[in-house]
């Protein structure tokens, strides 16, 4: 097929500067410095770009709520990549990492920021250094820097590393670690586009998001919303995992099924298992029953809700029944109670509790009420979280005892 | 004009000022939203999320901008979840339910998970009796826990931050209020966070541990028994404890204390101070107190409790015989030395007594000025809480942070909000940082650094100014030249105050003593009637041919006295102070008197009826009444007034005390030209 963004797999060498540049690369660049700067957003708009990294929200609504009366502006491309089972930006950074830093440009010029910043998680030092390189040879080219093409946009794109925080993906606890402070979440509102990076306005993405950008740039609207549905549209990178013979990311148009991506892409499930569930957010997910409704169900924005779930960064995680979900759901809460911040008192203590009991569950030691304390305490967090990390943590628990009440029934 | 906003809060109608906070708007209409991290003189944080409410919003047509209506009424969006009121100003039209059933489970919901991991400490924990948590518990907790017990998390539990604060990291429950105070109001950021999730702790960053003088404040806004005092540790139970309300004596700033005070066993059945806190009074030192004031000892143990001559014990009358007739004889020659420790009772009974045999009164002070603070110090209804972006503030020859670290405090939350702050010292200080420009000089070079560049600009475009002087390396002579100079680089003549050494020295002058260069040679060969320690304790008494000192501690210098009569120290009694910034103040009786001590100014009196001079010598309120007939500025001020008080806002809670004995009262400009 046609790739949009894992070109690599098209196009051989593409992470080398002269065969992005034979390929169109830097074309939509030139094009937007061209336009206006709100010509450039208007167009993302229209196209209906999605955030990737899993809120979904819409890039070009986000770019317009830029404070106009408050300067300097800029973007940040989060590059933190956590959710257990997401795999994509690495991909793209690694190996089409022009078209991402381009989309990391247009995205600058479309809101006036002179600087623009990549925060990758801390374990990405390999990936940071590769596009620092990058960036090096893009300078040298003459795109990047000052005055570029012959107007008087100057532009500059900085990496910076985390040190190893899940919630340093959360994008007000990213800003505050690159200011040099504790990676916790701010209180919102303000939201970024009005106080972001040392309280400026500041356009934060995922990094799949900004690698979509350059094709609507060349493409147009038009030409971007061939693919996908018309409330979700484009393709997305899915990163299938779990119990499939064939895990990896593919990139697919937004609205494919799931029983397309996990059988005909995935290969299926392996040793001759039943599929049981799907996790469609990665961890943060809720356990979708992995009936033929949901295999049936197209992976967009609007349709994965029907069956009980959220798309999210489409980390699609497959269970077959060889797994007992009270073990996954120790996996899950083992990580969120090891990530959480500390800050809010639901996650930090509610995360724990749950921890506690999930352990004491999948150990055997847990009884039916531990079960229900179990649900009980992660309904008990939910809504009341400063962050979304407290409130996702709770949803494959609650999920799983409710749908799959025969897994816990059965260890105690 | 400041723009109001009206908002229903649990059916009750309020109107505040745009801006404020969900949670201020309620305690408005008088309904107390639980909190932990919330602290309403600090940024809100949402973080402990106690403020769990329901909040709703009239609903507007996003094209047309105008109201929904709903059966005549406005329809009100509800949030999809709780919000936290401290994190949301209020609105027009908003609707809030803070004890509703959605409420009161999210309300409810964090104490539980606040109380699975802290420990059952109560019995042994310092806070119990005034803590929040046992509070809110009783409110909002469950009876029982569904946590196991075996699966609590553990810390360490006593870490020592510094030299006066124990932190036990198991109780905190990470409010972050301590960290926030230290960073955001102390501008000493010796507090923080490490670690994460459950494992976050409270660390300190600086060495030595906790180095800041505020840090006692922590200890009476830390919710939960994390963080106390040593000198208090295990010391007694807040029930026990009566509180008496008191003036500091460390510094002139006159922070208002209570006196937390028991009759217990281990002092041999005394009643005692068993510790000192903070008394909410927002024009002079909000809710604040620094270390020097709140572990600053009472229980002395060398008090001279009976009177002596010279070092045999001997009666009252005798004493105060003895005393009469040297005064008595000496008449015009007689000196009549106090310090500024002494209540203003007491030195205008000292004084009027010299007064009445032609002698003299002096002050002992290092520094000069005093009679140019009484004409024009802080101007009524100015204070520091006022100052902003059209103030200039100068602090020249002195380190604030060592000789007054409250108006340090005040003068750096006041630079923060725009003040124009600049510090003019021959050594560094800790106010620098803080300060628009610095200006370092040699001895001797204070004068001449006032007409600096910065200083000049910074009063020309200035709508106020203050001058806060000290005697940083000068003697008497070059302070009061310095308070000169001050003085008439202040346009409007008002805002010029004096770091005196005690706390009642600005009273000293307004009574009318005055400072001499060389004590010694004036004292040489006098009658000398000495009160207040440092003035007994200075080498010039020596020279002195007869002493009658009249002080609380027994040392050597209190021992070669001809005449010594014990005196109460102000804890044993009734009187009032003046603070620098010309503010008096009463401060109550809060123990009963040691031994056989009298307050200064009865012993005066008795004195003075031996010498035929009709003195007050009962009530201190009557000897105020006096005062103020006879001094200028003091007209019109009683006791009553003194004990008035009026709202403070924001009402805080916590174990700083609710101010219910009074504010005092700031003296009047006396002259609008020098």
């Amino acid at each position: 097929m046609d790739y949009m963004l894992l070109r690599h797999r098209e196009i051989p060498d593409i992470n080398q500067i002269d065969v992005y540049q034979k390929n169109g690369g830097f074309d939509a660049f030139k094009k937007a410095v061209g336009m206006q700067p709100d010509e450039v957003t208007e167009i993302v708009k229209t196209a209906g770009l999605r955030g990737r990294g899993g809120a979904g929200f819409p890039a070009g609504v986000k770019w317009s709520f830029m404070d106009k009366n408050n300067w300097p502006h800029y973007v940040v491309a989060n590059a933190d990549e956590s959710e257990p089972g997401t795999f994509k930006d690495r991909e793209i950074m690694e190996s089409n990492p022009f078209q991402f830093l381009e989309g990391v440009a247009i995205a600058s010029y479309a809101v006036g920021a002179n600087a623009a910043y990549i925060y990758l998680r801390g374990e990405f030092w390999e990936v940071a250094h590769f596009l620092d390189e990058k960036i090096e040879e893009m300078e040298k080219a003459g795109l990047l820097g000052d005055n570029l093409f012959g107007t008087d946009y100057s532009l500059r794109i900085y990496t910076h590393l985390g040190a190893g925080a899940y919630i340093c993906g959360e994008e007000t606890a990213l800003l505050e670690s690159m200011e040099g402070k504790r990676g916790q979440p701010r209180v919102r509102p303000p939201f970024p586009p009005s106080q972001g990076l040392y309280n400026k306005p500041t356009v934060v993405n995922n990094v799949e998001t900004l690698t979509s950008v350059p094709y609507i740039i060349n493409n147009g609207a038009e030409g971007y919303r061939k693919f996908g549905t018309e409330k979700s549209p484009g393709t997305k990178i899915f990163s299938l995992s779990g119990n499939v013979n064939k895990p990896g990311n593919y990139e697919l148009p937004l609205g494919t099924t799931f029983r397309e991506l996990i059988f005909e892409h995935g290969g299926g499930i392996p040793n001759g298992n039943t599929i049981k569930a799907i996790m469609p957010a990665g961890a943060s997910s809720s356990m979708v029953v992995a009936n033929d409704e949901a295999l049936d169900t197209p992976m967009d924005y609007e349709s994965v809700p029907n069956v009980g779930g959220d798309l999210g960064s489409a980390s699609v995680i497959v269970v077959d029944d060889s797994i007992s979900l009270d073990w996954l759901i120790n996996k899950t809460i083992s990580f969120f109670e090891h990530e959480s911040c500390g800050k809010c008192t639901p996650c930090r203590e509610g995360a724990y509790w749950m921890k506690q009991l999930t352990s004491r569950i999948h150990s055997g030691e847990g009884t039916q009420e531990d079960v229900e304390l179990l649900k009980d305490v992660a309904t008990q967090i939910r809504g009341t979280t400063l962050c979304a990390l407290g409130e996702f943590s709770t949803m494959a628990v609650v999920t799983s005892i409710e749908r799959f009440p025969q897994d816990f029934e059965a260890k105690v | 004009m400041t723009k109001e906003v009206t908002l229903t809060i649990d059916g009750k109608e309020v109107t505040v000022p745009a801006g404020m906070l969900v949670v201020d708007a309620a305690k408005k209409a008088g309904i107390d939203i639980p909190v932990f991290c919330y602290h309403p003189k600090m940024e809100p944080v949402g973080m402990c999320r106690m403020c769990l409410v329901e909040i709703g919003r009239p609903a507007f047509d996003r094209a047309t901008g105008e109201p929904v209506m709903e059966d005549g009424q406005p329809k009100i969006n509800w949030g999809w979840k709780l919000e936290t009121s401290c994190t949301n100003p209020v609105s027009e039209g908003m609707v809030v339910k803070t004890t509703s059933e959605k409420a009161k489970q999210g309300q409810n919901g964090m104490l539980e998970f606040l109380l699975t991991s802290h420990p059952l400490d109560c019995p042994v924990c310092d806070k119990g009796g005034e803590c929040l948590l046992q509070d809110l518990t009783l409110a909002h907790g469950p009876d029982k826990s569904r946590f196991t017990f075996d699966e609590k998390h553990h810390a360490q539990k006593h870490v020592p931050l510094g030299d006066s604060i124990w932190l036990d990291r198991e109780r905190c429950i990470q409010c972050g209020r301590c960290v926030r105070f230290q960073s955001d109001i102390a501008g000493e950021p010796v507090l923080d966070f490490d670690f994460r999730g459950r494992k976050t702790e409270i660390v300190t960053t600086s060495d030595p541990g906790f180095d800041s003088v505020f840090s006692g404040n922590t200890t009476d806004i830390c919710p939960v028994g994390a963080l106390t005092t040593d000198n208090f540790r295990f010391g007694a139970r807040p029930w026990e404890l009566d509180a008496t309300a008191s003036i500091c004596a460390e510094c002139p700033v006159g922070c208002n204390t209570v006196l937390n005070t028991r009759r217990e066993a281990r002092s041999g059945g005394k009643i005692v101070v068993k510790r000192v806190m903070p008394r909410q009074n927002e024009q002079v030192n909000e809710t604040w107190i620094c270390d020097k004031g709140r572990f600053a000892e009472f229980n002395i143990d060398a008090r001279v409790t009976e009177p002596f001559i010279g070092n045999e014990v001997s009666e009252w009358n005798d004493t105060l015989a003895l005393a009469a007739e040297k005064l008595g004889a000496a008449k015009a020659d007689s000196i009549f030395l106090a310090d500024g420790s002494l209540p203003n009772e007491d030195l205008y009974s000292m004084k009027a007594l010299a007064d009445a045999v032609g002698g003299k009164a002096l002050l002992y002070s290092q520094t000069g000025g005093g009679a140019l603070t009484t004409k024009f110090g802080m101007a009524p209804g100015a204070g520091f809480g006022q100052m902003g972006a059209e103030t200039a503030i100068l602090v020249v020859a002195a380190d604030l942070y060592e000789a007054a670290p409250i108006w340090w405090l005040r003068v750096k939350q006041a630079a923060d909000r725009g003040a124009t702050l600049i510090v003019a010292t021959q050594a560094e200080t800790r106010l620098d940082k803080f300060a628009n420009a610095v200006v370092r000089y040699e001895a001797g070079g204070a004068v001449n650094a006032l007409g600096s560049a910065e200083i000049k600009d910074a009063f020309a475009k200035a709508e106020n100014t203050i001058i806060l002087f000290g005697n940083e390396g000068m003697d008497l002579a070059a302070s009061q030249e310095l308070a000169e100079a001050c003085a008439d680089m202040l346009p409007k003549k008002q805002g010029l105050i004096g770091v005196w050494a005690d706390a009642n020295t600005q009273g000293a002058w307004e009574i009318g003593y005055e400072p001499v260069a060389n004590l010694a040679t004036t004292l040489k060969g006098k009658t000398v009637y000495v009160a207040g320690a440092d003035a007994l304790v200075t080498a010039a008494i020596e020279a002195a041919d007869f002493v009658i000192a009249q002080t609380a501690s027994m040392t050597e210098a209190s021992q070669k006295a001809d005449v010594l009569v014990p005196f109460q120290t102000i804890s044993e009694r009734d009187g009032t102070f003046t603070s620098g910034e010309r503010r008096v103040q009463r401060f109550y009786a809060a123990v009963p008197p040691i031994g056989e001590s009298l307050p200064g100014f009865v012993i005066t009196a008795q004195i003075a009826e031996k010498m035929g001079v009709t003195l007050e010598g009962v009530s201190a309120a009557v000897v105020f009444e006096n005062l103020a007939e006879k001094v200028a500025g003091f007209a019109g001020l009683n006791y009553e007034k003194l004990a008035e008080v009026s709202e403070q806002w924001p009402s805080i809670g916590g174990t700083c005390y609710e101010n219910k004995q009074g504010l005092g009262a700031q003296l009047p400009m006396t002259v609008t030209t020098r």
